[in-house]
């Protein structure tokens, strides 16, 4: 589904990833792990399209087309999904009209029948459930006033409704007590499917209890130094990344 | 310097014959205001509350006064109807009092609402004082009140509203000003008095229409005073025809507890100027105020909003946004003073703005000053544009570059009216700031 060869990109002049491969196929959950600075979030605003993130070499691959060619809205309709590290706050846009413009838009991109608000809220009314997110939180704006729990439970929300093939989750953890990311795990292993792949990005393997990874990668200085099974985090854990073979690629 | 009868602006609004009342004491203030609007004649930009508004186009041009045939002047019915609002309503058209489209049958018990030019008529002695306080008004700001003088000299009507003490007038009134093709183009003026007596509560609804095509030239001057302790809702929506040039003056004096809301939504005319001048005269007097100005096109839209905190405990709250699309204009002048005496005061402005095209501009300039103890202040202004994080959340959902920029765009405008109570005037109010931005 998703191919990564060699991938170098620079923020503001500065090269942050440094020929980064991963390869990941449909059902797949992969996690990557990293030190701060590595250039994990870098990896999923890349792959998502974020302005300022300029590609220098490599290919991006997904389900046969150029990833990098399109434009974020086009690779959102095409499936791809990323959970915000730091979601941002929309004042004066409405959770759910968002969420229904967004489906909407990606349907109508992939040329299928927008939903009527009968329709849509029906689709909501249903997630909700899995998600076990308050409909209040739909009622307000976009992120506004969230708590750090609330604004990662809706990013997994949002991904619940607009069913991605491709979901990028970037520290979804982060910040979570024990009973919020119990929920976000749920969430993901709602979702998880044959068709569907997961790409967790996370500091912590504690998430890795929750949501079994077929395999983590080890991310640092710009490339993956290592990839291995659930194992490997579990090793990370005891040792830190002081301990992460550089340059070796399993 | 230029001798100021020599525009032809000036020239012709000295040429309008001055209205005749009979009534010595305003005729004299009339030839008063005349004489000195021709002797310090129009700012020019070296008038510091001018600066960013150069009247050099507008001089230029020439207006005929009043509309002659303005009492028979077809009008679309539809313009006047507003969604949410239904009860007293006074409409004019080119500032000519019309009755058969104004409702002032069955007014509510403590409500008097009258056209000026009937009170000049019946019993013009309760208006002497304050019209010449705001002439007065006008002479102490020289030239930059020059608007304002031509107005106190030529205005024959207007509106005239009264509340008595403790009376709570729940149905919104609604004072329309309709600006409409004559012969020729047209210079009007209209005055508006308002008072609120102790305690007593009232919603207004002022609306500046137009369906004209012909340039106009339009000047208001609206008193208002609000008791101690009474609550005011002022909502102005201007949305005027293109070519019309609007001059106004607002000047509000809030007495001890009274509380005044307004929200002013900019979105029509050609060059527009509005003088917002509030003064918290009573201890523990509220304000609080909201607007939004749009200009695109080449419009020009110039607000200077003036408060003054004179008493005790006073507050004011003003949060004001501006859109400026094409290559249109938008000036913002947020000027607080807190004065000596006024303790314990709490003060906010803000005024942020968005450019969506290279060729708009809006200056904004925040003035704050403080005279007295323990205040409370805070004050900002931006220029800027959309924030890339919110834009690339909204495309990397699916929503194309456009439709988000037009989202975030609506939404930072809507921002400005969520603390309207009135559900479906704000609905209505949404809608045509939504109309405003590009599609
Ligand atoms: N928008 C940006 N502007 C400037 N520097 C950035 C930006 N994004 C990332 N960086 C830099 O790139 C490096 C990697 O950042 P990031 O991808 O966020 O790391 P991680 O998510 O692994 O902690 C850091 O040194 C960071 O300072
Ligand atoms: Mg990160």
């Amino acid at each position: 589904m998703l191919k990564i060869e060699n991938l170098h990109a620079r923020v503001e002049g500065k090269e942050i990833l440094k020929g980064l491969s991963l390869t990941v196929n449909a059902g797949e959950v992969h996690a990557i792990m990293g030190p701060n600075g590595a250039g994990k979030s870098t990896l999923g605003n890349v792959l998502s399209g974020r302005d300022g993130y300029e590609v220098t070499a490599g290919t991006v691959s997904y389900n046969g087309i150029d990833l990098l060619a399109l434009e974020p809205e086009a690779r959102a309709a095409a499936g791809v999904f990323l959970a915000f590290q730091y979601p941002v706050e929309i004042p004066g846009v409405n959770n759910t009209y968002f969420l229904r413009a967004a489906l909407n838009a990606q349907r109508k991109q992939r040329g299928e029948k927008e939903l009527d608000s009968m329709a849509f809220l029906k689709l909501v009314r249903e997630k909700l459930k899995v998600m076990q997110i308050s409909d209040e939180l739909l009622h307000r704006a976009v992120n506004e006033g969230f708590s750090g729990g609330e604004k990662k439970r809706n990013e997994i929300f949002q991904m619940a409704v607009l069913e991605p093939q491709l979901a990028i989750l970037d520290e979804t953890d982060s910040g979570l007590d024990i009973d919020a990311l119990k929920q976000v795990a749920q969430g993901v292993n709602t979702l998880r499917s044959p068709g569907r792949a997961f790409l967790m990005i996370t500091h912590y393997q504690r998430l890795l209890d929750y949501v079994v990874p077929d395999f983590v990668h080890v991310l640092a200085d710009g490339r993956i130094v290592e990839s291995g099974d659930k194992s490997l985090a579990l090793r990370l854990e005891e040792q830190g990344y002081a301990g992460v073979r550089h340059g070796a690629v399993a | 310097m230029t001798q100021p009868a020599t525009l032809p602006l000036v020239e012709s609004l000295l040429d309008a014959p001055l209205p005749a009342s009979g009534i010595a004491w305003l005729d004299a203030a009339r030839q008063e205001s005349r004489d000195a609007f021709a002797s310090t004649g129009l700012p020019d930009t070296r008038v510091e509350a001018w600066k960013y508004t150069a009247l050099r186009g507008l001089a230029q041009r020439r207006f005929a006064h009043g509309d002659a045939t303005a009492s028979g002047r077809a009008v679309d019915p539809s313009l006047l109807a507003l969604p949410g609002v239904e009860g007293a309503r006074l409409v004019f058209v080119n500032g000519v009092f019309r009755a058969d489209l104004s409702t002032l049958d069955a007014l509510p018990d403590g409500l008097t609402l009258q056209p000026l030019s009937r009170v000049l008529k019946d019993d013009a002695e309760p208006l002497r004082f304050g019209w010449s306080r705001s002439a007065t008004r006008a002479e102490a700001h020289g030239a930059a009140d020059a608007f304002a003088r031509i107005n106190a000299a030529s205005a024959a009507d207007g509106m005239v509203l009264r509340v008595a003490a403790r009376a709570t007038i729940a149905a919104p009134v609604q004072l329309v000003f309709i600006g409409a093709d004559g012969e020729g183009e047209l210079a009007w003026h209209a005055r508006n008095l308002i008072e609120l007596g102790e305690g007593a509560s009232l919603t207004l609804i002022e609306q500046h229409l137009g369906d004209g095509g012909q340039a106009q030239l339009a000047t208001f001057v609206s008193d208002i005073h609000v008791g101690a302790g009474a609550k005011l809702h002022h909502v102005t929506l201007q949305n005027a025809a293109s070519a019309a040039n609007l001059i106004r003056h607002s000047h509000l004096r809030l007495q001890a507890r009274s509380e005044a809301t307004l929200h002013v939504v900019e979105l029509g005319g050609a060059l527009v100027r509005h003088d917002l001048q509030v003064e918290l005269l009573g201890d523990g007097a509220k304000l609080h105020t909201r607007g939004v100005f749009m200009p695109h096109g080449r419009q020009h839209i110039d607000t200077q909003l003036a408060i003054r905190h004179q008493a005790l405990n006073t507050a004011s709250s003003s949060n004001w946004r501006g859109v400026a699309n094409d290559r249109a204009r938008g000036v913002f002048r947020g000027a607080i003073v807190v004065a000596p005496g006024a303790d314990g005061s709490d003060a906010s402005l803000s005024n942020k703005n968005l450019l969506l095209s290279a060729g708009a501009e809006i200056d904004t300039k925040p003035e704050l000053e403080i005279y007295a103890d323990e205040v409370q202040a805070a004050h900002g202004a931006t220029v800027g544009q959309l924030d890339e994080r919110s834009l690339f959340y909204l495309r990397s959902r699916g929503i194309p570059l456009a439709e988000a920029r037009a989202l975030l765009t609506a939404a930072f405008c809507r921002a400005m009216l969520d603390d309207l109570p009135n559900p479906d005037l704000r609905e209505h109010l949404s809608g045509l700031l939504i109309a405003q931005l590009p599609a």
